[in-house]
């Protein structure tokens, strides 16, 4: 999609971080892109056929997928509200009137010979996605457009030694494509764009985000000036599918770009592949290959109309996004910005992290969901749909560390075997005899057995009141931890004469 | 000729309600002609052993007094739509041996309503023609030939083979499609009856595509009671076709007859053009004293921009054709010529598969929509094309109908336009406005050429006013009183 941005990109002062150092001086890298997010239907953009991912090849194609001759597109009601939705979750202008155009080309996964897309009225016009970027620092993307367009089918070069196959299952899958301004100035902030762009795509819904399926996919735009100079030329990077490629691609690109200037040479406006294995990029086509795509509107399709009391009931019906979930966070449960971010990039982690809370002391849930939860999480290699320990069990566990029937160090113990086990805290406590011991008796006796048995550590203490320390530990272990730490330390204090009011 | 196969469709319909007739008997008379009538080529495939089969069951219903409106009726289908499990053309060589698994919305409402298929009918190659000259399965003859002379004449075109077949009586009436005048040009060729709907009141789901905005199927008949009957079973709205509009089908027979006394009828001065001959000049005047004397009243209309409609139709039509025909690329159906890598194959398979002519106007179209020419040309035409439809809009304000000529000639011989693709675009003149408004028009035969041949008027009516045409066009057809037909010459 060409677009004329110098006029539209947000002004941006470079900051020293991003900028590349050259031979020949300080390099900014502008970057744009467009990605391809794969919208959640049940059914085509035109046809009634699934879109279930991993079907049997050629088994998800209706006559109008196969381009059969008198086979006309039917447009998905529900794809387009998607589109809607997501505009809306961009904080985009909608447009009530779009048209689909043919973009044409020859290519076996595209049996039409043309792909029906939007050109020149897209459904969903100018928006924006606010990045929060590691230090604290905000990054406000400019959304260009999106709009709605099918897939191609997937040729397949590996099944025969002398021929190709195609299958067509993909063919006529509806996706968004959303096309960024050129804000982006490091690889560190594209990264940041899709995974913030994904993250309220799933919120609303609209696209599982899952990238290893494709259903999303980066075309990246890669152009370099220097500091203060006119865009440079750029190339496009095709098909991106993973978000540490993405960082890499652009990294490589770059520094492809400032080599050739640097070199007096010239950028010739080009797309390319990256390669993995390599990771390098390398053109795709040559110029005598490049497309004319003879755009033109579909005449199959009428001009898509929608409106405005359909838009505003799908606003009205919009989940909570990011940023209001994340703002609502730190005003309802006074979590930092930082805890508030890990939380929202995932719904389904602020979700948890909001049961957790709910009537419970919100920073102590806070540290539990993202210390040592998260972390289990992460160890395991769980996503948080497949926690063995549910949000009424860590709530469970809080309240135990709450009353005082457990102390923070046991319920770490306590967590590890939930987690392990999935079973209630409360039963653990129970089976396990982890109960705190609060019974100042029991704790005055423990605590005289240890001074009795070292008389030479209380003269010392005397002197170095930190020694207290010592002792502390010594009637921990004799309880097997389960003393209540504050009361130790009071009868202690006491007991060696170090209390100040007592 | 059998007198079976004399009967109109509405007399054999009533024929086969009173019992006088068989199903069976009348595809049998009509498969009998088609075999004798081989001569003029109008047939690409006969399904004999279906229709049959269809004609047993159309009369096991009528004998239960059961039939739907064209219960037991012959037809003849035009290639160009798709019929399940019969080969299914566009007289292409590119769709060689291509059988649809699906049957086309028109064809399903006639064999809903009892209709006995007979054949796929001969037409221009993807109804890119207007001589049925451009058929990878040859020409279709004109059963009518000049008098005295036994020169070999077109049918018209696209739908060549229709209004041969109708003309001829190798079968009771025809579907047929129209984009730029292929109903109504070959009708008018042939003294039948050609009517196009508005654009949309046909479902184009299943009819091979060739220029989508301007597309609508319509039949061929041998009068205007049958080509009501026919209408009313092929329209309806359709949901596969989002372009076919959702408005009731109104009985069209019904509104036959109900004269035209009150009518306005326009005339658009803009239709005299220069070099008509002089006979098609003199059929229009009849024409207008026709209506003029049962009682309408006629009034001069103006069509400014018509000057502008016959390139403005070869801009957009064949933009649409090159993208509507890049699906048929050898990879999944019809003609593949291997080829050395996957470009290698695409071009030796449509090099094989498309005649000049398509090959001619996938060329055009692509030029026309390639970048630096499409504002110049395809975003030109679209505007222009709005001005044609505002000139009608405005005439109709004033007026019912427009009487207008079919074509500027009568019948032309095989082989004397081929050269001259120009001279053979100027036989649409009348008709390509009318598609291009998305207007209905229908073309009623009104008399014949110094040389014997018949010639056609067109009346032009509002969109879905299809009732007010047909009434009209009766009204024509009764002062007409046309009751020439071709000697049978093919059958010696």
């Amino acid at each position: 999609m060409m677009t004329d941005f110098e006029s539209t990109m947000r002004k941006r002062e470079p900051r020293e971080e991003d900028l590349i150092r050259g031979a020949t001086g300080d390099w900014e890298i502008i970057l744009g892109l467009e990605v391809h997010a794969q919208v959640t239907s049940e059914a085509k953009l035109f046809s009634a056929s699934s879109t279930k991912f991993g079907a049997e090849q050629n088994t998800q194609v209706s006559f109008v997928d196969a381009a059969m001759p008198g086979m006309l597109p039917v447009i998905n009601r529900y794809c387009v509200e998607q589109a809607v939705r997501t505009g809306l979750g961009l904080k985009a202008q909608i447009n009530l009137r779009s048209v689909f155009d043919r973009k044409n080309y020859f290519y076996p996964d595209l049996p039409q010979g043309y792909q029906i897309s939007q050109f020149k009225h897209p459904i969903v016009g100018e928006g924006e996605v606010v990045l929060d970027m590691p230090d604290a620092r905000t990054v406000i993307v400019g959304i260009e457009r999106l709009h709605l367009e099918q897939d191609a089918g997937k040729s397949l070069h590996d099944q025969h030694p002398a021929m190709s196959f195609v299958d067509l299952n993909r063919s006529g899958v509806a996706l968004m494509e959303i096309v960024s301004k050129p804000d982006m100035r490091s690889a560190e902030e594209a990264r940041a764009y899709v995974t913030k762009l994904r993250t309220i795509l799933r919120y609303l819904g609209t696209c599982d985000g899952n990238m290893e399926e494709g259903s999303l996919r980066a075309d990246v735009n890669v152009s370099v000036r220097k500091v203060g100079a006119p865009l440079g030329t750029r190339c496009e990077i095709k098909n991106v599918n993973s978000i540490r490629f993405i960082g890499q691609a652009i990294e490589y690109e770059a520094r492809r770009q400032i080599d050739i200037l640097e070199d007096g040479g010239k950028i010739d406006q080009e797309t390319r592949l990256f390669d993995p294995k390599t990771g390098e990029t390398r053109p795709m086509r040559s110029k005598e290959e490049a497309h004319d795509y003879r755009y033109f509107p579909d005449p199959d399709l009428l001009p898509l109309v929608l409106q405005q009391a359909d838009v505003d009931a799908i606003r009205r019906a919009l989940p909570e996004l990011p940023d209001e979930k994340k703002a609502r966070l730190i005003s309802a449960y006074g979590l930092s910005a930082y805890d508030a971010t890990v939380l929202v990039s995932d719904g389904a982690r602020a979700d948890f992290f909001e049961a957790v809370a709910k009537g419970r002391d919100a920073k102590l849930a806070a540290n539990w969901v993202t210390g040592d939860f998260f972390a289990a999480l992460n160890r395991e290699g769980h996503a948080i749909e497949q926690s063995p320990v549910t949000a009424k069990q860590l709530g469970e566990l809080l309240d135990l560390i709450s009353d005082g029937t457990i102390s923070g160090r046991i319920a770490k113990q306590i967590f590890d075997s939930m987690y392990k086990t999935g079973r209630d805290p409360s039963k653990i406590v129970e089976d396990e005899g982890l109960r705190q011991v609060t019974d100042f008796g029991a704790i005055e006796a423990a605590i005289d057995a240890v001074i009795a048995a070292n008389p030479d550590k209380v003269e010392q203490t005397k002197v170095k009141p930190q020694l207290a320390g010592w002792f502390v530990g010594q009637v921990m272990k004799s309880t097997s931890g389960k003393a209540n730490p504050q009361v130790v330390n009071e009868i202690l204090a006491r007991k060696l004469g170090l209390s100040s009011d007592g | 000729m059998s007198e079976l196969t004399k009967l109109t469709l509405a007399a054999a319909r009533d024929a086969l309600k009173k019992k006088e007739i068989s199903a069976v008997e009348l595809t049998g008379a009509y498969l009998a002609e088609m075999a004798a009538g081989t001569a003029l080529n109008t047939y690409v495939t006969v399904t004999a052993e279906k229709s049959m089969e269809m004609a047993k069951a159309s009369d096991a219903r009528l004998a239960k007094g059961a039939g739907g409106a064209l219960e037991g009726l012959p037809l003849g289908i035009k290639d160009l739509f798709c019929t399940k499990d019969v080969l299914t053309t566009a007289s292409s060589h590119i769709l060689d041996g291509f059988r649809p698994p699906y049957e086309s919305t028109v064809t399903a409402n006639l064999w809903r309503d009892g209709a006995v298929m007979l054949g796929k009918l001969n037409n221009d190659e993807f109804a890119m023609g207007s001589s049925n000259e451009t058929s990878f399965y040859g020409p279709v003859v004109n059963p009518w030939r000049r008098k005295g002379s036994d020169a070999k004449l077109v049918p018209g075109g696209s739908s060549g083979g229709s209004s041969a077949a109708v003309a001829a009586k190798l079968c009771l009436a025809a579907t047929a499609t129209d984009t730029g005048g292929s109903i109504r040009q070959p009708a008018a060729f042939t003294g039948t009856v050609g009517i196009k709907p508005t654009y949309g009141r046909c479902s184009r789901w299943g009819i091979v595509a060739f220029a989508s905005s301007l597309d609508q199927a319509g039949p061929i008949t041998r009068d205007v009671r049958d080509a009501a009957i026919m209408l009313t079973s092929m329209a309806g709205h359709d949901e596969k076709d989002t372009t076919s509009v959702d408005r009731p089908v109104p009985d069209y027979e019904a509104a036959l007859g109900q004269g035209v006394k009150g009518l306005k009828v326009g005339i658009p001065k803009e239709y005299r053009v220069d070099g008509m001959p002089a006979e098609i000049d003199a059929l229009w005047s009849r024409g207008i004293e026709w209506l003029k004397a049962a009682g309408a009243e006629i009034k001069e209309v103006s069509l400014p921009h018509t000057k502008y409609a016959l390139p403005t139709y070869y801009i957009v039509a064949p933009a649409e054709c090159s993208s509507n025909l890049a699906r048929y690329d050898g990879v999944r159906y019809g003609l593949r010529v291997e080829g050395r890598d996957i470009t290698d194959m695409y071009e030796k398979t449509r090099a094989a598969g498309f005649g000049a002519e398509v090959r001619r106007r996938v060329l055009m179209g692509t030029y026309v929509l390639s970048a630096g020419y499409y504002d110049a040309y395809y975003l030109k035409a679209q505007k222009v094309r709005t001005l044609i439809a505002r000139d009608f809009a405005a005439a109709f304000a004033d007026v019912d109908v427009l009487l207008t000529p079919t074509a500027p000639s009568a019948a032309f011989g095989i082989g004397e336009k081929t050269d001259d693709p120009l001279s053979m675009y100027l036989n649409d003149v009348f008709t390509v406005p009318v598609n291009l408004a998305g207007l209905p028009g229908i073309s009623v035969p009104a008399g014949l050429s110094s040389d014997g041949l018949p010639l056609g008027l067109q009346l032009i009516g509002r969109t879905f006013d299809e009732e007010t045409l047909l009434r009209a066009a009766y009204a024509v057809e009764q002062a007409a009183d046309f009751k020439a037909a071709p000697e049978a010459w093919w059958k010696a």
